[in-house]
């Protein structure tokens, strides 16, 4: 047995390919690579690898989130209204959101309902919501949350040790914790779970909830780099979290997750964007070519997929 | 012909100016969020007219245009913050979104780069904002009718898309523009949304309750000739309907002139609005004092140029106007 196992030669693509993509970037673009270059390359990927790992956390327990763009969107908005004048009025309505989403969780579950009708359904509450909260754009960010996502951390930017955290806790959640090896377990087989003793109900609404509180924060990230927030402002983060899971190695079934991954994956995905505009390729193709990106990065997982099959899974 | 002339006074203002500038080094980048309809690609169309010239003539080292893949706030957002890894000196920017963008451009400021937002303005207080006066479009249609018609009378008001900004700030402007003219009274209103056939349809519905002697239409823009349609549809005397520069407007206003001298006004705002923010930016980066908030001067189509501009809008097209120097230089003197 060799260090090389499959998990980790599934994390070796998207770390590849988002190192050669830095590569291209700091060739393109020599100023990037400097304290400052970095953060203002990177920052922005923030409250786009919190959704990520959000979508990543409903994936997980075989099911898809199309109303994340819209549920950061509400988010950013309750961030720039009420977290921002009355406090605690703000937590309290975050902190419902949350529910909502572990209620989600159970309903999805109990009714046996497809999550792509319940979410995308959601997503229009959500985003009548969020007009309701801000008709036009607006608000403003909480100071403390701005002085967060404006600091400036001895010698790694901010950007880079907020990835690092995210990936390390949420590992460290997913994969190591003793729960999350359930959550992951409901993912990939249901059935064996129950039998063991676990509640998979109560499973499902962790899974939901987590993800919710994920969402919230990039949400409050979101609103800490932009100063304000309007209505339609995340609706982006809906594929670009589904592409970021799916780019660091998550698959849609099964429960085969990696927290690493979606950071990288959402990291790669913001890396992309820069490469095509530093490169000056016409608007026009630019969504062409982010789509090229993604399809070469999944052709070279699905060969390694394919020896991994060969070679016969542990 | 036009274009020639606009040429040849922005040559003229190019020789008197690359005396003192100290932007030939200088790089500016515009950065849009859209470019799906008409406007906006007339808007790109006179960015690289203008700027190609003043980079030729060694005015400016570069002006490129960015667009946003999709029409996304945070996009647009990672957008200026590539540019400001690109090291521009100053980007323009047709912003997605007033206040969300707030971020990027702050980072901008304060890594040394002079922003100016026109047309769709940001909030950011350290940005130049280069906005249109809507209100002033309103009073001006009230104030050309009383000159044309002292005595006053009963108006029709065709509003624009419910429950958007512009549309209250037009029907402010006509509000203020009734207060001050007070012989004149909308006897009926209703929304065209910017479009001909619907403006068309709305009013074929309102006329047969509105009494005979309408004398003026104020209008929003893109509904004058439906307006018109709607009018001789019903076998009415057409009064007179203010216009919003569209080609068609302006063709059925030419038609009628030709025709029994019909007598109307026109006004919007040109595209080439990105070049008035190309030399306000050009402006800023040579040292001179500019004040944060500038208004775009209104394109006003009389009975005088209305041939001429006819002549210079393209079919389906806005009427257009390419700033100059000067016109930049007037813009700021006026906001001092």
């Amino acid at each position: 047995m060799n260090w090389l196992t499959a998990d980790r030669l599934r994390l070796l693509v998207p770390a590849l390919s988002l190192a050669v993509l830095l590569g291209a970037v700091f060739y393109l673009q020599p100023r990037s690579m400097s304290y400052v270059g970095l953060n203002l390359l990177l920052n922005l990927a923030v409250p786009i690898t919190l959704a990520t790992i959000a979508q990543m956390l409903i994936m997980m327990v075989n099911d898809l989130d199309l109303s994340m763009g819209t549920f950061v969107s509400f988010v950013a908005c309750v961030t720039a209204t009420y977290l921002q004048t009355d406090p605690w009025l703000g937590v309290l309505i975050l902190a419902v959101c949350i529910a909502a989403y572990a209620g989600m969780g159970v309903v999805i579950h109990l009714r046996n309902l497809p999550s792509i009708v319940v979410t995308l359904g959601m997503s229009f509450v959500w985003g009548g919501l969020a007009v309701l909260m801000l008709p036009t754009p607006g608000g403003t960010a909480p100071d403390w949350i701005r002085w967060l996502m404006t600091s400036k951390p001895p010698i790694v930017p901010m950007a880079i040790v907020a990835s690092v955290l995210i990936a390390a806790i949420t590992h460290w959640l997913v994969i190591r914790s003793a729960f999350g090896v359930v959550l992951r377990g409901v993912g990939g087989n249901e059935r064996s779970v129950q039998r063991a003793g676990w509640s998979v109900i109560r499973a499902k609404a962790l899974a939901y909830a987590l993800a919710g509180l994920f969402a919230v924060l990039a949400g409050i990230a979101l609103v800490g780099l932009t100063t304000s927030a309007d209505a339609n402002i995340a609706l982006r983060y809906t594929l670009l979290s589904i592409a970021g899971v799916i780019l660091g190695g998550g698959e849609f079934v099964g429960g085969r997750v990696s927290p690493i991954g979606a950071v990288i994956g959402a990291l790669t995905l913001t890396l992309a964007a820069s490469f095509l505009s530093f490169l000056r390729i016409s608007p026009d193709w630019q969504i062409g070519a982010q789509g090229a990106i993604l399809i070469v990065v999944l052709a070279l997982r699905l060969l390694l997929n394919r020896r991994e099959a060969r070679e016969g899974r542990q | 012909m036009k274009n020639a002339l606009v040429l040849g006074a922005l040559a003229a203002a190019l020789v008197c100016s690359t005396a003192m500038a100290e932007t030939s080094g200088k790089r500016i980048a515009l950065s849009n969020n859209y470019a799906g309809n008409s406007w906006r690609q007339a808007m790109l169309t006179s960015w690289d007219t203008i700027t190609k010239v003043a980079v030729e003539s060694g005015l400016v080292a570069a002006a490129d245009a960015f667009t946003t893949a999709e029409n996304q706030a945070t996009e647009q957002a990672a957008q200026i913050q590539n540019l400001i890894l690109q090291g521009y000196d100053a980007i323009v920017v047709n912003a997605a979104s007033p206040t969300a963008l707030n971020g990027a451009i702050k980072e901008a400021c304060d890594a040394g780069i002079t922003v100016v937002s026109f047309d769709g303005i940001v909030t950011e207080p350290c940005a130049w904002r280069i906005a249109v006066d809507f209100q002033q479009m309103g009073v001006n249609q009230l104030d050309f009718l009383a000159s044309k018609l002292p005595e006053g009378g009963n108006l029709l008001e065709i509003r624009g898309l419910a429950g958007v900004s512009v549309d209250e700030e037009i029907h402010a402007g006509i509000e203020k523009g009734l207060a001050a003219h007070s012989n004149f009274k909308v006897v009926g209103s209703v929304n065209g949304d910017w479009a001909q056939d619907v403006a068309q349809k709305a009013v074929a519905g309102i006329l047969p309750s509105l009494p005979d002697d309408i004398v003026g239409v104020v209008t929003q823009g893109g509904d004058g000739y439906g307006a018109a349609q709607a009018f001789a549809a019903a076998g009415r005397e057409i009064p007179t309907i203010i216009m919003g520069n569209r080609e068609d407007e302006l063709k059925w206003w030419q038609e009628q002139k030709d025709a029994n001298g019909y007598e109307t006004y026109s006004v919007s705002i040109a595209p080439g609005v990105s070049t008035l923010a190309f030399w306000v930016a050009q402006q800023i980066l040579d040292g001179v004092d500019v004040p944060k908030d500038l208004v775009v001067p209104l394109v006003e189509v009389t009975q005088d140029n209305l041939e001429d501009q006819l002549a210079a809008t393209g079919a389906g097209s806005v009427t257009n106007v390419e700033y100059t120097l000067e016109d930049a230089q007037a813009t700021i003197a006026a906001a001092k």
